[in-house]
């Protein structure tokens, strides 16, 4: 099995360990992970807020970059970046009129034989619970967790085509795999105010105060998300301590990978303290 | 009340047009509002503003904080009935603000996707570095964040230098194919 793969930009700057903790992760499954040639940014919310054309083609010259990789399906970690692509291969196969204009800036031709998935996605469906348990060395027993999987990943399920927008269990699913316990909690879809941290940081504190009250209401030691603006802002505007991770990380722990130690330091919330305290560090 | 002069007979042909959603069939039920997680700030409400819309509401819907504050989070478009997608649909009201040159209600969030597409135009790729010293300068606000942002850097998550992409000329190319056709 081997899979194509778009990092994103925040692989080199916000969400580091999100990046280090996939790579590490696919070495443990003995799954090659190619990247794609000279990728480009999706375009992110600011293009597709004001310049719709061009957030598709953004997009559009990664697919053509896939697509000449020709090495699996198009695997994509971060939520906001997935979502984006997601977009536009909804209007490559549905508007042709729209596919041809976009062929014709981006030049190349759509082959809608390559598939476009999350890395969530691909974790359960493609690589199954089953292998990821047989690389569970450290269970993580007792680890209560708030499984948080916000918006680009689960929305708009037209264009994500991911289970269940309002009470989503996949991650739920893979904690319990890896010998955790998610907490049941309302808030695991519920926007952490995304871009407006910038602009609007005192709404972005309101959405996100909300959201890790929550999740210690229910009872969670840690927040999980696969999303590098909601990991950001969850740490970043919360007035507590809950640690927050990506799905990988925890990933990394089960399966006892050393490099470990080093992703840590990049949290602004230690989780040093908690891991510490349930002997897996 | 709501005079003649302020209504825009074709707006809402406009907006179906560009956005494809079916604006007709609401039947404010209220569930878009209900849900929109930044909708306790806006100035007009979603369920309002497609009311507005069918009603020719042109420029209190362009001019309005309503339409940047929305974060296209999809709750709104998963939920409703009638499958009205209004993330998308603000989306297009942005655009159409954007083409037609109305004072932006939220210069910041504009200034914000602005430099972002700047950066992308200029090296492939996001570098937060330059993008958010740019930003700052532009919307002389300075200061906020400034911890945090310390913060990430000293955690080597701003790095100094860009990652350029080769393919600068294929960048330049979608571009200029994709300009706003400013009024």
């Amino acid at each position: 099995m081997k899979f194509s793969y778009f990092p994103g930009c925040t692989d080199h700057s916000t969400s580091l360990e999100y990046g280090k903790s996939t790579r590490e992760v696919f070495k443990v499954l003995n799954i090659e992970l190619l990247e794609i040639d000279d990728w480009n940014c999706c375009g992110a919310a600011a293009t597709h807020s004001i310049n719709h054309l061009l957030s598709l083609c953004l997009p559009a010259r990664n697919i053509s970059k896939a697509q000449a990789l020709n090495a699996g399906p198009l695997l994509v970690p971060c939520a906001g970046c997935f979502n984006m692509l997601k977009r536009t291969e909804n209007v490559l196969k549905k508007d042709e009129t729209k596919r041809k204009e976009i062929e014709e800036i981006v030049g190349f031709k759509y082959d809608p034989s390559l598939e476009i998935l999350a890395l969530m996605d691909v974790m359960i469906n493609k690589i199954g619970f089953e292998k990821i348990r047989q690389k569970v060395k450290k269970p993580l027993k007792g680890l209560k967790t708030a499984c948080y999987y916000g918006c680009a990943l689960v929305r708009h399920p037209k264009i994500t085509q991911m289970d269940d927008p309002e009470n989503p269990q996949y991650m739920d699913r893979l904690m319990k795999a890896l010998g955790a316990n998610p907490v049941e909690w309302s808030y695991k879809v519920d926007c952490c105010g995304a871009d407006l941290a910038l602009t609007h940081s005192e709404i972005v504190k309101k959405l996100v105060g909300r959201i890790v009250s929550m999740a210690e209401e229910a009872g969670a030691q840690c927040l999980v998300t696969s999303c590098g603006l909601c990991q950001a802002n969850l740490e970043m505007r919360q007035d507590r301590d809950l640690p927050v991770f990506y799905f990988t990380e925890l990933m990394g722990i089960a399966f006892d990978i050393i490099d470990r130690k080093n992703w840590w330091g990049k949290h602004i919330i230690s989780p040093n303290p908690l891991l510490s305290s349930m002997g897996l560090i | 009340m709501i005079s003649m002069e302020r209504v825009d007979s074709l707006f809402l042909d406009e907006v179906k047009k560009r956005s494809g959603e079916e604006i007709n069939l609401c039947y404010q039920c209220l569930k878009c509002t209900a849900g929109c997680p930044t909708a306790p700030y806006m100035d007009i409400k979603p369920n309002n503003i497609i009311r507005m819309i069918q009603m020719g509401m042109k420029k209190e819907i362009l001019e309005s904080s309503a339409i940047w504050l929305c974060v296209s989070c999809e709750t709104c478009g998963t939920r409703c009935p009638n499958e009205i997608d209004i993330g998308v649909l603000m989306d297009t009201l942005r655009e159409i603000a954007v083409e037609e040159g109305v004072t932006v209600r939220e210069k910041n969030i504009y200034l914000l996707h602005e430099t972002f597409i700047k950066n992308i135009k200029r090296l492939g790729r996001v570098h937060e570095a330059t993008m958010l010293m740019e930003y700052k300068l532009r919307s002389k606000d300075i200061m906020t964040d400034m911890v945090s942002g310390l913060m990430l850097f000293l955690k080597g998550k701003i790095p100094i230098f860009p990652s350029i992409i080769k393919g600068r000329e294929d960048i330049k190319k979608i571009f200029d194919k994709c300009q706003t056709k400013k009024k």
